[in-house]
């Protein structure tokens, strides 16, 4: 088997003396979808910024395609992988295009290339470009809102996607809408992807695998069918959520 | 003499003590958001240096602007004239310029800050792409105040020899008359007015809220 995209190896983090998670054991293979599912506070997040290195942990390593984070530039990590966040985190002083177009930007591409891409990537969330290019971030509804967020995250095509709640903010419809878009885009795309949700309709209809957290660690990881079928308390707790 | 016949008269000192004025002011603030504006931006990144940066500005800001003329005029390369003034303008900008430059940037939400930095921005680019833009309207808010209370100021900065409207106040006051007195107070309130409107309207160019 190649090497995971992302492993996890007795890694925790722990704030003023108190352990937030950990130590956690992850791997999470390259294509995949891990969800990691659990109730606010668990430790998702936490666990999500370790892998951009928004924060560095305090104990074991974190490893992002066979690199540990801390021997990675933070900047060219990020840019190798794709965020996106509940409130999406549009820049409200600029229109979709320079939303979407932004990491290009940073990146130096030319302009030509940066409107291409910004085109084809509307296209790709179900966006028509000449209707919503120019429009500013508070012109849109609360999905559209998330499409350009996603659309943004893959500009410049990083493999690996960290999602955050990114659908937790729009109304039940479009929230479907918008999980089976996306998990669709990110298997053309054979994106690796990790997805926090503390929704267990949205973790059975996104992952390849669940992680489930409780208190900062992992009492299970496994496929769908074998979370439907688990008997520990922590998934038994959460289904009856469903 | 009445108020009109004055500056009809003396309607080319008028318009140099007017452009004077607003040279005092214009230096003045220019000086301020050049020192405010990194003052404000260190103090919303470390917050430890807010409440000793923020208390001189505000001691400075409290200090009667006679008396502040008069303090600066015993340093002895300060002495009378437009450096006086200026110096003491630049000290009582600094307050409206440094909040609000702190306000402002210490305003953008959150969220954004973290998706600039999740998407592998710089500190720099950060500050540059994200903070400053999102920041200006209300940074630009204390630049206007700040050449308000300048403008203000300046009327009194006459009697240490800067020049500028107040010198038809003062020079009024001790003639006794009138017209001569409102011949710098007028104009001195229009420009007011004016400083205040036309940022106001830049201030609206820039609001990424209003677009």
């Amino acid at each position: 088997m190649s090497e995971p995209a992302i492993e996890l190896r007795q890694a925790g983090y722990s704030l003023n003396g108190t352990r937030l998670i950990g130590p956690l054991n992850l791997q999470i293979e390259r294509g995949e979808t891990l969800v990691l599912l659990g109730e606010s506070g668990s430790g998702k997040t936490t666990t999500l910024k370790l892998i951009n290195r928004l924060l560095d942990p305090t104990e074991g390593e974190v490893v992002v395609e066979g690199r540990s984070t801390i021997d990675w530039d933070p900047v060219r990590l990020r840019r190798r992988i794709g965020y996106v966040i509940q409130e999406v985190g549009l820049l409200p002083h600029l229109s979709v295009a320079g939303n979407v177009g932004l990491v290009p930007r940073l990146e130096k591409w030319s302009s030509q290339r940066r409107h291409d891409r910004v085109e084809e990537l509307l296209r790709l969330v179900g966006l028509p470009p000449g209707e919503f290019r120019d429009r500013q971030p508070h012109e849109l509804s609360g999905g559209q809102r998330q499409r350009v967020g996603v659309a943004r995250a893959l500009a410049v095509d990083p493999p690996i996607l960290l999602c955050d709640e990114a659908f937790g903010a729009v109304d039940p419809v479009t929230r479907a809408d918008l999980q089976g878009e996306f998990k669709l885009l990110a298997e053309a795309l054979s994106k690796t992807v990790v997805f926090v949700t503390h929704d267990v309709r949205e973790a059975l209809a996104l992952a390849t695998r669940i992680a489930v957290f409780t208190h900062g660690v992992v009492p299970f990881i496994g496929t769908v069918d074998e979370f439907r079928i688990d008997n520990t308390a922590a998934v038994a707790a959460l289904r009856e959520l469903q | 003499m009445s108020l009109f016949d004055y500056l009809v008269q003396h309607r080319v000192d008028v318009a140099l003590r007017t452009l004077q004025h607003l040279g005092l002011v214009g230096v003045s603030v220019g000086i301020a958001v050049t020192l405010g504006v990194p003052f404000g931006i260190i103090v919303a990144r470390h917050l430890q240096f807010r409440t000793p940066v923020l208390a001189v500005a505000n001691v400075l800001q409290t200090i009667p602007s006679l008396a502040l003329f008069g303090l600066l005029l015993a340093v002895p390369v300060i002495g009378l004239g437009a450096r006086n003034a200026i110096i003491a303008l630049v000290a009582y900008s600094l307050l409206p310029i440094i909040r609000n430059t702190y306000a402002g940037i210490s305003g953008v939400d959150p969220a954004v800050r973290e998706a600039a930095q999740g998407m592998g921005m710089t500190d720099w680019q950060l500050l540059r792409m994200v903070e400053l833009p999102l920041a200006a309207p209300v940074m630009l808010a204390g630049v206007r105040v700040a050449a308000v209370i300048g403008v203000g100021i300046t009327t009194i900065a006459a009697a240490i020899g800067a020049g500028g409207l107040g010198v038809f106040i003062f020079r009024g006051l001790s003639m006794v008359d009138n017209s001569v007195i409102m011949a710098g107070a007028v104009p001195a309130a229009l420009l007011a007015l004016l400083v205040d409107g036309g940022l106001h309207l830049i201030e609206r160019k820039l609001d990424w809220r209003v677009r």
